[in-house]
């Protein structure tokens, strides 16, 4: 991923700290779904995101489903509020989407698997 | 009182309560906060939300055997832990006995994007994991605003916040739940709208530089409760809130009368003292020895083996102990034996609302029958003269309650009218004693007189009030066409009238010594007189002895003639006359 980057103040060090964070092309992305039980809404997060990890990161990425009904003790550790939730455990840094992932555009936006639209 | 514990019981009957522990709070809330409902606390940043609601649960803990559960979205448990350790409260104990549950809830909004539908079950789950595993009856959600800063889909946080109060309910927990107060409502996002059973405001506010902590319950379903601001206070022991307007004039009333340690005073209030459990006050310009009466007062009260409670804003207890000995009173042995406790603070240390707490705080743990406030003009200077009235009031209010004497002093600027107090209490004191300055031939002397003391047949006169080695001694005063006398001029009028004393002793024993010469002049003529008589006397009985010596000669003769046959005479007929006498 190319960031395109317009005149800054001090661009030698932004560059380099948004090189770092920028997920290298060929990590394992370890993904990790919390749901509440077979509700239509965890299942169509699940589908939701199979469907763009499909699409985007075919052959390197791993969904983990966690069902908080099930182990309710594993929402305390990556601060679980909203179902469902998704969390980018890699690549660094910790991103989470919180919502059904029905709007591929901003669930990639979220995975920063694309940039943010320009604000119109 | 019965009255009013009846109301309460009565009330507590109609909706169950559980109690938070906090000192004055259950009182006006008649039990606490809803059993089994939310309530809300709300108020301005650091106004006391997280302290109330932390005291809350760790009373809970301690006192009525209630776990509960703090869902904290502001600080981790260890910030929370330190900040209450401050108060006396041991959360890792608590934690550690199962007792409480701390749960950190971070949410931040940077590394969230919202996509799509979602609800909120994972606070729920998290928050039911937290209340099984300890079988929490209380539940502290703080704040829960927080999420409005970290999710965007307000519609559905609304949507799942009512939900999450009607699960809180179905639980059958108690709740409170914090809220920042909005700018023309009392949260910042209307979380009134949904807790609706009991709503609490918090309020800090600064006057005058001294700031004062109010609260007051805007609203509590099926309670009656005080509508009142009720000021409250954070201190080493947590919070306390000073249900003091909820006193009121039902106190108890003693008969019994207690001595004001100076036997004269005694004999001017009817000869026996006070009355228990009421107020005196004693006013007066500077340097008229108020404070010595005080001391004379609480060293009589420690006699009899009474505690006794002296909150000086002006002396340091040493301070007290050196001045007092001055006048004979050694007020060091009691402080020793802890049967006085001294309590000295500037008066502008602290607000108002916390001088009247510490009081409150010290005379339930001294549990004193006698108080001293000296001065109590000092208190205007933490607040301003209305305040410190009310202030008063309940202060009166609330020794009373516990029938304790309270001794007031005041000091009365010397421009002012003399029987004034500078916070307008003396309606309200029972027992007034005035100390005043007479100024008289170039010297300032003490004068004391009793104004008022409901309930007794007292003095209406003025006594010279004297500080001597020995103690405080009462004598009278002089009134005299020169009007009142005292010191030295009362001295030298005694000597005055010592001298005409004197004058008319001698005078009187002259008159007897002149009686007594009268008398023996008198008993000497009687005697002259009585001699007279007796010569007199004397005389006759020679006449009668001359008669019979003649009637005895004649009768001899008649003898002699009668032998010599001579012719009867005359005479012979004289002594026959004598015979008859």
């Amino acid at each position: 991923m190319k960031k395109s980057t317009g005149a800054q103040p001090q661009p030698q060090s932004l560059q380099e700290i948004a090189e770092k964070n920028e997920p290298a092309p060929n990590d394992v992305w370890e993904l990790r779904l919390y749901v509440a039980g077979q509700t239509p809404r965890s299942l169509a997060a699940f589908a939701n995101l199979k469907k763009i990890c499909e699409e985007h990161l075919a052959g390197r990425y791993n969904i983990e489903v966690v069902d908080l009904v099930k182990h309710p003790q594993l929402a305390a550790g990556d601060q679980i509020l909203a179902i469902p939730t998704l969390v980018r455990k890699l690549p660094q840094p910790l991103r989470k989407i919180v919502g059904d992932l029905r709007d591929t555009e901003r669930a990639l936006v979220g995975l920063q698997l694309r940039q943010a639209p320009p604000e119109k | 009182m019965s009255k009013l514990a009846r109301k309460k019981e009565k009330e507590s009957l109609r909706l169950p309560k559980a109690p938070t522990g906090i000192q004055g709070l259950d009182e006006i809330t008649a039990g606490g906060f809803p059993r089994g409902r939310p309530t809300l606390i709300c108020g301005s940043a650091g106004a006391g939300k997280t302290l109330l609601a932390m005291e809350f649960l760790v009373r809970g803990a301690t006192e009525y055997n209630e776990a509960g559960v703090f869902m904290a979205f502001e600080e981790t448990a260890p910030e929370l832990t330190q900040n209450v350790r401050s108060l006396g409260f041991d959360l890792d104990e608590l934690v550690k006995e199962k007792k409480l549950l701390i749960d950190y809830v971070r949410i931040e909004r940077s590394e969230i994007d919202e996509t799509g539908d979602y609800d909120l079950e994972g606070l729920f789950i998290r928050l039911g994991t937290a209340i099984d595993a300890i079988g929490a009856k209380r539940v502290v959600l703080d704040t829960i605003e927080n999420l409005f800063a970290g999710l965007q889909n307000q519609g559905i946080l609304r949507a799942e916040l009512r939900r999450l109060f009607r699960w809180l309910k179905d639980k059958g927990v108690s709740a409170v739940i914090t809220a920042e107060r909005g700018e023309g409502a009392l949260t910042r996002h209307g979380l009134e709208e949904y807790v609706s059973d009991c709503v609490i405001l918090l309020d800090h506010r600064v006057t005058d530089q001294i700031s004062t902590r109010r609260l007051r319950i805007v609203k509590y379903r099926g309670t009656a409760h005080g509508t009142n601001e009720y000021p409250f206070l954070i201190d080493e022991d947590g919070f306390s809130v000073l249900p003091v307007t909820s006193l009121g004039l039902q106190h108890e009333v003693s008969g019994e009368r207690i001595s004001s340690g100076i036997p004269r005073l005694d004999t001017m209030l009817g000869g026996e003292g006070f009355y228990r459990g009421t107020t005196i006050l004693v006013s007066g310009t500077a340097g008229t020895g108020k404070t010595s009466l005080a001391a004379h007062f609480v060293d009589a009260a420690c006699r009899r083996g009474e505690r006794c409670l002296y909150f000086s804003f002006e002396e340091s207890p040493g301070q007290m102990v050196r001045n007092m000995r001055s006048i004979g009173l050694n007020l060091d042995q009691w402080t020793r034996k802890n049967m006085l406790q001294f309590h000295s603070s500037r008066a502008t240390f602290y607000g108002l609302e916390m001088h009247l707490a510490i009081i409150h705080k010290v005379v339930q743990q001294f549990d004193p029958k006698v108080v001293v406030i000296d001065p109590i003009g000092s208190l205007i200077q933490a607040g301003n003269e209305r305040d410190a009235h009310t202030m008063l009031i309940r202060l009166i209010d609330f020794l009373k309650q516990r029938g304790v004497t309270a001794f007031l002093t005041n000091l009365t600027s010397a421009g002012d009218a003399l029987e004034r107090t500078d916070v307008e209490i003396s309606s309200i004191v029972d027992s007034w004693l005035f100390v005043r300055d007479i100024e008289l031939n170039g010297e300032r002397n003490r004068a004391l007189y009793v104004l008022k003391s409901r309930g007794m047949a007292h003095s209406n006169q003025l006594r010279e009030f004297l500080l001597t080695e020995r103690g405080v001694d009462l004598l009278d005063v002089y009134v005299g066409p020169d009007g009142v006398l005292t010191g030295s001029s009362r001295l030298s009028q005694e000597a005055r009238e010592n001298a005409v004393q004197q004058m008319r002793l001698l005078e009187a024993e002259r008159k007897d010594r002149e009686r007594i010469r009268k008398r023996e002049l008198l008993e000497a003529r009687i005697a002259a007189l009585r001699k007279e008589f007796e010569m007199e006397e004397e005389s006759e009985n020679d006449n009668a002895q001359e008669v019979s010596r003649a009637k005895l000669i004649a009768e001899n003769r008649e003898a002699m003639a009668r032998s010599r046959h001579a012719d009867r005479t005359r005479d012979a007929t004289v002594p026959k006359a004598r015979r008859s006498q």
